[in-house]
């Protein structure tokens, strides 16, 4: 509620409405963090999208020795079986990113349509719908993706859906508590009293109330998803070789590192800045969301 | 209810001039052209407040939502909210000078020199601490050497505000314990250590007409038997009239006026002030006429019904009729039913049973089951008008969408938002603006501009002024009566029997979910048959304006463009 | 109290119990032949695929599969390895005796610590402490835990500095032997666990410091020492619980990258080498041990939480 609005009273004369309160973006924008990240997270999608477009070896043919940190011709030497590190770096990323957006926004969408449809009939279906999770939430993602994985082979549409689906009981969770929360406000029984159809309801009354804790969740969904899917790789039930792949770059690098450090350093960088760049958009999100540190305005 | 007569002599002498001459014996409490800014903006929250008080005295601090007088209390006791500070000015308390004193002189100060009691007690109360360890706490500057152990001066104390001193008690969290005795605990937290000031931020907020009468009762008796003096703070003018010796009024951060109680209340010169005291809702009012027979049948007649939610029966047997152009009030405290009541009208509460005929016709229980022109005629108006409007809607969308669902697509949309608004006394301009950049009173009046715009029979206001200040209050009674001559039914829901004799002729008193008295409001607030209704009148605090009523009409119009 | 425990105790249990439902169904009941899946290319022979169809009980109906790998789990029997034909239990009994070391050293050090560096910064919010620590959870929250461990490697194993073993080339029997091996395990869980405790005690101990029985504490003249530790602590300490018990059942997930990069010989290497080697009966085992601890370190937050608020220990009025 802001205090300018409740200073003044009923006013025929319509005098210039206030100013009303930045969109959540504008206010995220204003956060120190929110640039940093758009710039670390922007650099690594720059590499990801731009990079096989310039990147001057074949990633997946040999470049020359293997193992050597200063091969000729090379800019950071090549890896275990003799490829150009740095051209598989510049062709890592796509897949890594595309994959884990994909999997961010399908999980959230699927999480807020039923965290909305939970939160607001509160019938059986929220019964239904929240146990699922809980049980759910009773294996830890990774291993529940290794569980599968492992099982019916570590295949692209497979891991999508996985970590989409097990993002999407956590985001329906909180969109579940933030439409608990709209749901109590009056508006809603005032259009109920009136009888507004339920998917209306949903549609028009709740959905634009809880845009704000959607973009937080769906910034934290695309970090936790880089990280998730980089771990896989690197496990080794991700992609699969001999494509180019961070992760997997990261596996097939570890046991030379003190040799050949580039072919693990320069991937790892790649995967941390990306998603410390995500986590910094999504906590200025988050901050202006909740209106952080707004100390007494005018 | 004798406390305004009596303190009234007394305070008289007191107000503005004594300052210079009082030394540490009477005044306890003295500040001077103080200032409180925020940060970042470096807004004056306050400033310029200057105030004296004497032992014994109670100073009512009155002002509206916003004018700073929380601010104010709470700067007494040397402490500000985050991003707050003094800026300038002094505080003395009994000749120590507050402001400029480091954190441990201030902290040995708080609870002996200057108390404090909280809005709402269910808050300050720590939830994970027994009452014991909480009210011994109070004592920290406490000489058991030469004022006994602490135990005894906790009991004594408990039994001062009327609550029991054994052990079981003590041992109690929070929870266990009614709104009222939380506030018990809490007024004896802080007279406990014999402060020289106390001050009692709006403490019987939240709680109902008779506890409130007896929290009242027990400050009053405290602060005289103490000789300790008490700043009250409400927004409540009929509570401070009440109890005040001496009043200042507050406005946008400013103190507008002061003065003994008995002046202030009478020959006020600060036009806030004026508005202020005409817009307290009057207990009694003059001129009831009995109605007339009504010439047809009742728009909403309720018959037999009961309602509950589970197992539990909340209401029973209530038997009810709203004529056309009348508006019936229908007044409980809360837990009375009230609000279940009204939602079952509307059709927003299901579980009940008995008769619900509208205009001639059954209503189906759910609101979704109801005709489309059923729910055109019928329509409700929230209480907090800061949750009755979807914030991501523009005005004009919040008064179309629900045209267009119930009475169809308008020739002229534009018409319609404009005739809406303006019926609800706003300008056409407010459909632009979405509700953030409305002020309460404007957001209620956007929720009846809605309601109103297609036409009803029936509006059902549950508790539409409750969230509002006194002065807003007023003009939406106004705009309901206005109404009301139209032709519209009115089925006003208040906990306020103040407010009752203002807007209804007639009303329904619940109590515990049933009607104890049904009649036209000049017959009940005059010759009240049940107990509970003479209670709740004897416990309201009777105001009664002594400006003279005559320029009311010249002030009207400023009221209003305030 | 007492049923609300029970309540949540019957309710871990019914999710175990949907657990091992779900693992048999990945593992057993695929559409495919488990038994051909396994083999591989080595299926052809039709002698091995009989036997090892036998060992599974793949000619069984699949409830009676179930029924006996279940009443074999209820006496932690979870069959016998594929490889080398030890029992699974005896097969898992010290890896699961060095990852529980691994991890109870971990939240032995983690928890308390977070919970420190979060109520300091709530205590000095808006100050160079508190904008620190928030900076540095922010960005190791975000980093998988295997990045967080390359980059301790490579400062403090190979590159910068070289102090510790890069990786653990001890036996799982004798975990606490080698104390310098465990030193970057434990050091990179413990980074990784760490900062949604850390930033859950902030929150929880600012909105406590910020409520008004701690301003009425303040407004009591009390000092504020007891401020802090009567009236904001333990308030605050019961969402944290919570948070804590995530995480410490996030470890029990969380340890199969990081025994994977150090080499480190516990249930996450377990699972790894059984995936490698399509070992079923120890896949089936780690995984049901892991959702296991997850569900019951989940339970005694439950319980726990349940115990700290007065509201429901003392039942009211």
């Amino acid at each position: 509620m802001s205090t300018a609005a409740t200073a003044s009273g009923a006013a025929p004369a319509a005098p210039a409405a206030p100013v009303r309160r930045p969109g959540l973006l504008r206010t995220a924008w204003r956060f120190h963090r929110t640039k940093i990240g758009v710039l670390l997270a922007g650099a690594v999608l720059l590499v990801a999208v731009a990079g096989p477009f310039v990147s001057p070896f074949s990633p997946t043919e040999g470049a020359g020795m293997p193992n050597s940190a200063s091969a000729a011709g090379t800019l950071f030497g090549t890896d275990d079986v003799g490829r150009d590190v740095f051209s598989r770096f510049l062709h890592g990323g796509y897949t890594l990113v595309t994959i884990a957006v994909a999997s961010a926004l399908a999980g959230v969408t699927a999480g807020a349509v039923l965290g909305i449809v939970a939160g607001y009939l509160r019938n059986w279906a929220d019964e239904l719908i929240m146990r699922t999770n809980d049980m759910l939430l009773a294996f830890p993602q990774l291993v529940l993706a290794l569980l599968l994985l492992s099982i019916l082979g570590p295949k692209v549409w497979l891991i999508v859906t996985i970590i989409a689906v097990s993002h999407a009981n956590r985001v329906a969770r909180v969109t579940r508590e933030a439409t608990l929360k709209v749901v109590e406000q009056d508006f809603v029984k005032s259009a109920e009293a009136i009888g507004v159809p339920r998917w209306r309801i949903m549609a028009t009354e709740i959905l634009p109330n809880i845009t704000s804790p959607l973009l937080v969740e769906l910034g934290l969904r695309i970090t936790y998803s880089v990280g998730t899917i980089a771990t896989l790789s690197f496990l080794g039930m991700g992609l699969q070789p001999p494509q180019a792949d961070w992760g997997l770059m990261i596996n097939e690098g570890r046991t030379a590192i003190t040799i050949q450090p580039w072919a693990v350093v320069l991937p790892v960088t790649a995967v941390a800045v990306l998603t410390i760049g995500a986590n910094l958009i999504t906590d200025g999100l988050s901050r202006a969301s909740i209106g952080i540190d707004r100390g007494v305005e005018k | 209810m004798t406390g305004s007569e009596a303190n009234a002599d007394t305070g008289a002498d007191t107000g503005t001039g004594t300052g210079a001459a009082a030394g540490r014996g009477g005044t306890a409490l003295r500040v001077e052209d103080l200032a409180v800014v925020g940060h970042p903006s470096e807004v004056e929250i306050i400033s310029g407040v200057s105030l004296t008080l004497e032992r014994g005295h109670i100073l009512g601090l009155v002002g509206e939502s916003g004018s700073g007088k929380t601010t104010l209390g709470l700067s007494l006791l040397a402490h500000c909210k985050r991003a707050t500070e003094v800026s300038q000015g002094s505080i003395e308390v009994s000749g120590t000078a507050l402001t400029g004193l480091g954190e441990n002189e201030v902290r040995a100060l708080r609870g002996r020199a200057v108390a404090y009691i909280p809005q709402s007690p269910a808050s300050a109360l720590n939830p994970a601490l027994r009452l014991r360890t909480q009210l011994t706490e109070a004592l920290h500057e406490w000489d058991e050497q030469e004022r006994g152990p602490r135990a005894d001066r906790v009991r004594e104390v408990l039994r001062e505000v009327a609550l029991p001193d054994d052990d079981a008690f003590l041992g109690r969290y929070p929870h266990q314990l009614s709104g009222g005795q939380q506030q018990r605990v809490a007024i004896a937290m802080a007279f406990a250590g014999y402060p020289d000031v106390i001050v009692m931020d709006e403490p019987t907020t939240g709680l109902d007409v008779t506890t409130q009468a007896h929290v009242l009762q027990t400050i009053r008796s405290m602060t005289r038997d103490y000789g300790t003096a008490g700043v009250y703070i409400s927004h409540d003018m009929a509570v401070v009239a009440d109890l005040a010796d001496d009043i200042a009024v507050m406005y946008k951060g400013e103190v507008v006026e002061r003065g003994a109680a008995s002046q202030v209340l009478a020959e006020p010169e600060h036009p806030y002030t004026r508005r202020l005291l005409r817009a307290v809702p009057l207990l009694r009012t003059e001129g009831h006429p009995e109605p007339e027979a009504p010439a047809e049948g009742p728009v909403l007649e309720v018959s037999g019904l009961q309602a509950g939610y589970g197992g539990t029966t909340v209401l029973r047997d209530i038997d009810l009729q709203v004529q056309r152009g009348e508006c019936v009030a229908l007044l409980g405290e809360s837990g009375s039913g009230k609000t279940t009541l009204s939602r079952s009208v509307a059709g927003l509460h299901t579980q009940f049973s008995g008769g619900l005929v509208f205009d001639g016709e059954a209503l189906a229980h759910s609101s979704y089951k109801r005709t489309a022109e059923q729910r055109r005629r019928v329509q409700y108006i929230f209480q907090n008008p800061y949750e009755a409007l979807n914030p991501r809607k523009r005005v004009r969308d919040l008064i179309l969408a629900p045209y267009r669902h119930l009475a169809g697509k308008p020739k002229d949309p534009d018409a319609v938002v404009a005739r809406a608004l303006e019926r609800a006394a706003l300008p056409a301009s407010y459909a632009a603006r979405y509700p953030e950049q409305l002020s309460g009173g404007e957001r209620q009046r956007v929720s009846i501009a809605r309601a109103i715009s297609t036409g009803p029979d029936l509006l059902i206001c549950d508790e539409i002024t409750s969230a509002l200040d006194v002065s807003v209050q007023a003009e939406i009674v106004e705009l309901l009566r206005n109404l009301q001559d139209e032709g519209m039914a009115l089925l006003f829901v208040t906990h306020n029997i103040a407010l009752v004799s203002n807007i209804a002729q007639k009303v329904a008193v619940l109590n515990k979910g049933e009607i104890v008295e049904y009649g036209h409001v000049g017959e009940v607030m005059a010759r009240p048959r049940h107990e509970y209704t003479r209670a709740l009148i004897a416990d309201t605090p009777d105001f009664e304006l002594s400006l003279p009523p005559s320029d009311a009409d010249l002030q009207a119009p400023e009221a209003a463009g305030q | 109290m007492l049923r609300l425990i029970l309540y949540r105790l019957f309710y871990g249990l019914l999710t175990l119990f949907v657990v091992s439902l779900v693992v048999f169904a990945a593992t057993q009941a695929l559409p495919s032949d488990p038994a051909q899946a396994i083999l591989g290319r080595e299926a052809a022979d039709p002698a091995r695929l009989a036997a090892l169809r036998e060992q599974l009980n793949l000619d069984q109906p699949l409830a009676l599969q179930y029924w006996s790998w279940l009443s074999g789990v209820a006496v932690l029997d979870f069959g016998t390895s594929l490889s080398g034909g030890m029992p699974v239990s005896e097969l898992l009994g010290p890896r699961i005796q060095a990852s529980l070391t691994l991890m109870l050293v971990t939240a032995v050090i983690a928890a308390p610590v977070a919970m420190a560096i979060g109520a300091f910064a709530a205590l000095r919010r808006d100050r160079r402490f508190d904008h620190a620590s928030s900076m540095a959870t922010l960005v190791l929250a975000a980093v998988p835990e295997f990045a967080i461990g390359i980059a301790g490697i490579l400062l403090l194993a190979t590159g910068g500095l070289k102090l510790l073993p890069a990786v653990y080339a001890g036996s799982s029997t004798e975990v606490l032997a080698n104390p310098d091996q465990l030193v970057l395990p434990v050091l990179t869980l413990a980074i990784a666990v760490s900062p949604p405790i850390i930033r859950m005690m902030r929150a929880s101990m600012i909105e406590v410091l910020e409520s008004e029985y701690v301003q009425q504490a303040r407004l009591k003249g009390l000092p504020e020492r007891t401020v802090i530790w009567r009236h904001a602590a333990p308030n605050a300490i019961g969402p944290v619980a919570q948070v804590i018990a995530l995480q410490l059942g996030w470890l029990a997930g969380g340890v199969v990258a990081i025994e994977f990069l150090f080499n480190f010989p516990g249930i996450g290497k377990a699972l790894m080498e059984a995936i490698e080697a399509r070992n079923l009966p120890v896949i089936q085992a780690v995984t049901l041990l892991i959702a296991a601890v997850y569900v019951l370190v989940n339970l005694i937050a439950d319980v726990v939480g349940l115990a700290a608020n007065p509201k429901v220990r003392v039942s009211s009025r």
